[in-house]
């Protein structure tokens, strides 16, 4: 049997299995290669060690990046590790994840002069694995308080939160909607960027601390009620994250094969088997962030022929960072800047989007009235999440739960952080960053 | 392209690039194709008396120390003289001369120390047709033990009366290679011309034990468990060559007595500061072993290239140019006034200046918003640590201050005459100025 049998690759619709296992294997592959030890050293050796550095700066968990590459640049990794997940306990994750082009890396003096930064999140990836690998928690808990808090949403917020809290000896209640811990970690974050089950692996590794106890399966709204858990505990903390996604509002948009990209992504993740997920042979995209990317380039990773990503400014407003979109034009993605969604053709299944050219006037978004019609049979919208099953009673702002300082919330004893609450970009890094500052918030309030 | 001939103690070769008695020279298969390479003559490794050969340990003999990107900048050894039979050295010696006439070929010697010894091996390194032959006393591992190599090399009397021996009894050039593991380097470099010596060669290797593996606690390189001190060579030596050879190039006794220059030339440009300081010639052995003989043809077409440049005919012209610019502290210009400054267009902002002078120095570069790093004349000695901690090369430049302007940190005069310590009024032994 011929390869192009076993693989339809060109199989019109929306099919699984165009693509053999080995050549998803390869696909899917860790984006960024970890370092071998060699390779870690000669990248440490470029690290200055800054006065007051720029990249500490720029880091939103503001980790000592030069101690910290000075630490395996000196051969102890595990101490840089411990440099860096005092500061975030996410930080294998945030190697990762982190588009490090819009922050340490892109105000490290080495890019600036020379356009080759030092490869901070690499190098952050040695040392948190190095330590993670030997199976070593290095933080260990303060005795116990007696408070007691609870902890809305395990994702990046929420894992922070709990974890600082459980350091301080704060008992801490874990909910979450979903049946597996993590957020977006788990069930968001390109597949190419968190393999072997990483997010999970994090998540065991954080809960060494102990005293954090995790209640999956639990959403408040549903199983929780706010007021009841602040009665029942000295302090709430809630990371919901963004679960909702915004609407197109482009005619059609109920037609077969016009998808949440989020779902998408996280039907992706949570495969067992890449062969079996299904992806159009015509993909298109409408956003312009990250999940759009994201969304676009594991489409094309699973074997779409064509992938567009439509967004509806141009380049340079674009929330996913000039390498992102280099990351996907190198996948062969195709990005047409400027054209808004009109309206999803097609015979019950989407056939063909229509996208009307803009063009920017006075600061406003016009249409132009020209249009193109893109094929596809299958659309992703990635325009956007937005809050839901925040509790009634709360402040929000711009559709986020309102917060003042670190995370606290126009009631009394709740705290909010991640990209539920307002400041910040929506990062893995500022959600941890969030979580972190809370608790320790929430740690000088309770023992005040 | 220049004429790199060069003439050391009446020994000619093509170019003043030879390669330093040791394992690059311990063999024929190695000198021919050296010789190949483009090397101008060799030291052959040196040899010890008829009988049987010496034993090298039979566990690692190097350790290094590395800079980025394991960048060898240090290497020690303890390996001993050459371990082959002595005869069967000679007879390759002579091959290999008699098949490279145009190159230089000295002989490396170390015998004990006795009169009959070296009168029984004179004649037989003539017999090979070798150009000269180079006395070792600085081997400081190993053959010291001996009473041979540093041993010797550490009493100028023994020096003097061995250089005189060989002298007595032979017609080859003699050039005495000197130890560093001494206090005073003009010492024994006076005692080989008081021998008769024609040329010492400089520097053999620095007692050292580079590193102690901290799980054994033994020093390495490790035998078994244990470590002894062997010889550091390498780009890491060079300051402290430059340093002896420039001290026998300055000091009246010693200064025209013939010098090869050895220890961390790597480069064509280490060579040339070698050769200005007074080397008649280089001897090179560390950048060999790490690179191979090839790098020889950057020497040439570096040295050749910087004579053009310059206007140099022969390597004659410039060797010693810079002997008179050596000095000594008391002479330096107190007068001289500079100050630091930074480039603000090709400076990165990563504030190391700032951090060596604000924490270790003279608190005279200030740190505004936005990273902005500025010198404050008014603090800044000029002591050149920022120029040398910074990363990016000619950011900070030394400015001299023209006489006549006030030196906003002393609140003085910048005077235009030279004046130095020896008439410095906080000077206790001031000698009133003419
Ligand atoms: C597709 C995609 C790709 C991304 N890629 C990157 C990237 O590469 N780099 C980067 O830095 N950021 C990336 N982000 C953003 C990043 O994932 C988020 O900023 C980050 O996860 C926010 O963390 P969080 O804890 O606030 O929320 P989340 O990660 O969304 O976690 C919220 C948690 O709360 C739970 N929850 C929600 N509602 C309830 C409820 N009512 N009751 C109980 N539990 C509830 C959810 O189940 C979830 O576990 C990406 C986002 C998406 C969508
Ligand atoms: C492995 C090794 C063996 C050496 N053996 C000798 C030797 O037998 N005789 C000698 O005069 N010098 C010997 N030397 C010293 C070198 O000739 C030379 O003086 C020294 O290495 C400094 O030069 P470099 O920095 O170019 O290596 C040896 C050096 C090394 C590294
Ligand atoms: S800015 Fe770059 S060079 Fe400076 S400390 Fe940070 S990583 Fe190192
Ligand atoms: S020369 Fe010395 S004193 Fe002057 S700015 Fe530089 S480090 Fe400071
Ligand atoms: S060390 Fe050099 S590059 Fe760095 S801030 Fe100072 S002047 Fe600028």
């Amino acid at each position: 049997m011929s390869n192009s049998q076993m693989t339809p690759r060109r199989a019109a619709g929306i099919a699984a299995g165009r693509l053999s296992a080995d050549q998803l294997a390869e696909n899917f592959d860790d984006l960024h290669a970890p370092y071998a030890p060699h390779e870690a050293a000669v990248a440490a050796d470029r690290c200055y060690f800054c006065y007051d550095a720029p990249c500490v700066t720029a880091c939103p968990t503001d980790i000592d990046i030069p101690l910290f590459i000075r630490q395996i640049q000196t051969g102890t990794p595990e101490a840089a590790a411990k440099t860096i997940l005092t500061q975030n306990i996410l930080g294998g994750m945030c190697a990762r994840v982190c588009p490090t082009e819009t922050l340490c890396e892109q105000v490290c003096v080495r890019e600036v002069s020379e356009g080759k930064p030092v490869e901070i999140g690499r190098l952050q990836r040695h040392a948190t694995d190095t330590l993670m690998e030997a199976g070593v928690h290095p933080f260990t808990r303060a005795k116990p308080t007696g408070k007691k808090v609870a902890v809305i949403g395990a994702g990046p917020a929420g894992l922070a939160c709990a974890h600082r809290l459980a350091m301080h000896g704060h008992e801490v209640s874990l909910y979450d909607a979903a049946p597996k811990p993590g957020g977006l970690n788990e069930f968001g974050i390109a597949a190419y960027k968190s393999t072997d089950d990483f997010a999970a692996r994090e998540v065991n590794w954080l809960m060494q601390i102990g005293g954090i106890t995790l209640h999956s399966g639990k959403a408040l709204g549903r199983d929780l009620e706010i007021s009841s858990l602040q009665k029942e505990y000295d302090a709430v903390f809630l990371g919901l994250g963004l679960g909702g996604v915004s609407a197109l509002r482009a005619a059609g948009e109920d037609r077969g094969g016009v998808e949440d990209a989020v779902s998408f992504i996280a039907d992706l993740r949570q495969a067992s088997d890449l062969a079996t997920l299904p992806v159009g042979r015509h993909v298109v995209v409408i956003g312009g962030g990250m999940t759009a990317v994201d969304a676009a380039v594991q489409s094309k990773l699973l074997g779409a022929e064509h992938v567009t990503i439509a967004y509806r400014r141009d380049r340079a407003a674009m929330s996913a960072s000039r390498y992102e979109q280099d990351l996907a034009a190198s996948h062969g993605v195709n990005i047409l800047f400027n054209a808004q969604p009109v309206a999803v053709h097609g015979n019950g299944a989407a056939t063909e989007v229509e996208f009307e050219y803009t063009a920017t006037q006075n600061d406003t978004l016009t249409g132009t009235g020209e249009t193109t019609r893109i094929k596809a049979d299958q659309v992703f919208k990635a325009i956007g999440q937005t809050l839901e099953d925040a509790p009634d009673g709360l402040k929000i702002e711009q559709g986020k739960i309102a917060v003042m300082g670190a995370g606290r919330t126009s009631q009394k004893g709740t705290w909010a952080g991640g990209d539920c609450a307002t400041g910040g970009d929506d990062l893995t890094v500022t959600a941890v960053a969030e979580g972190r500052d809370a608790a320790q918030d929430i740690h000088t309030t309770l023992m005040g | 392209m220049a004429d790199l001939t060069s003439t050391f103690v009446g020994i000619k070769s093509p170019n003043p690039f030879w390669l330093a008695s040791a394992p690059p020279t311990d063999k024929e298969y190695n000198v021919r194709r050296a010789f190949e390479a483009g090397w101008g003559g060799v030291v052959w490794k040196t040899l010890g008396s008829e009988g049987p050969p010496v034993v090298n340990v039979n566990g690692p003999r190097y350790g290094a120390i590395y800079g980025a990107d394991r960048r060898l900048l240090g290497l020690n050894n303890i390996e001993l003289i050459t371990d082959r039979p002595l005869q069967q050295n000679l007879r390759e010696i002579k091959a290999v001369k008699r098949d490279y006439p145009d190159r230089a070929m000295v002989v490396s010697l170390m015998v004990p120390c006795e009169e009959e010894a070296w009168k029984a091996i004179l004649p037989v390194v003539e017999d090979t047709g070798a150009d000269g032959i180079e006395l070792n006393f600085g081997c400081p591992h190993g053959m010291s033990e001996r009473g041979m190599g540093a041993a010797v090399g550490q009493v100028p009397e023994y020096i003097e009366m061995v250089a005189r021996w060989c002298k007595q009894n032979t017609r080859m050039p003699v050039i005495v290679k000197l130890t560093p593991n001494i206090t005073d380097i003009r010492k024994p470099a006076e005692a080989a011309k008081r021998g008769g010596a024609d040329a010492v060669s400089l520097i053999n290797t620095i007692n050292s034990i580079t590193s102690v593996n901290l799980d054994t606690m033994s020093p390495e390189p490790s035998i078994d468990g244990k470590g002894s001190h062997g010889g550091y060579c390498g780009p890491a030596v060079k300051p402290i060559a430059l340093s002896m050879v420039s001290e026998i190039a300055r000091h009246a006794d010693t200064a025209g007595l013939p010098i090869s220059g050895i220890g961390g030339v790597t480069t064509w440009r280490d060579a040339a500061e070698f050769m200005s300081l007074g080397c008649g010639n280089v001897q090179v052995c560390t950048a060999v072993m790490t690179y191979g003989f090839k790098i020889v043809s950057e020497m040439i077409s570096g040295l050749s290239d910087w004579m053009d440049e310059k206007g140099h005919t022969s390597t004659a012209d410039f060797v010693g140019q810079a002997v008179p610019n050596v000095t000594d502290w008391q002479y330096l210009n107190l007068n001289y006034v500079a100050k630091a400054k930074i480039n603000q267009d090709s400076c990165i902002s990563c504030g190391r200046c700032y951090a060596a002078c604000e924490d270790t120095s003279h608190q005279a570069i200030s740190m505004s918003p936005g990273r902005t790093f500025e010198v404050i004349d008014a603090e800044c000695v000029a002591c050149n640590l920022c120029v040398d901690v910074c990363p990016v090369e000619d950011c900070i430049s030394m400015e001299q201050m023209a006489p006549g302007e006030i030196d906003p940190r002393s609140g003085k005069l910048v005077e235009k005459d030279y004046a130095n310590w020896t008439t410095h009024p906080n000077n206790p032994g001031a000698v009133a100025a003419e």
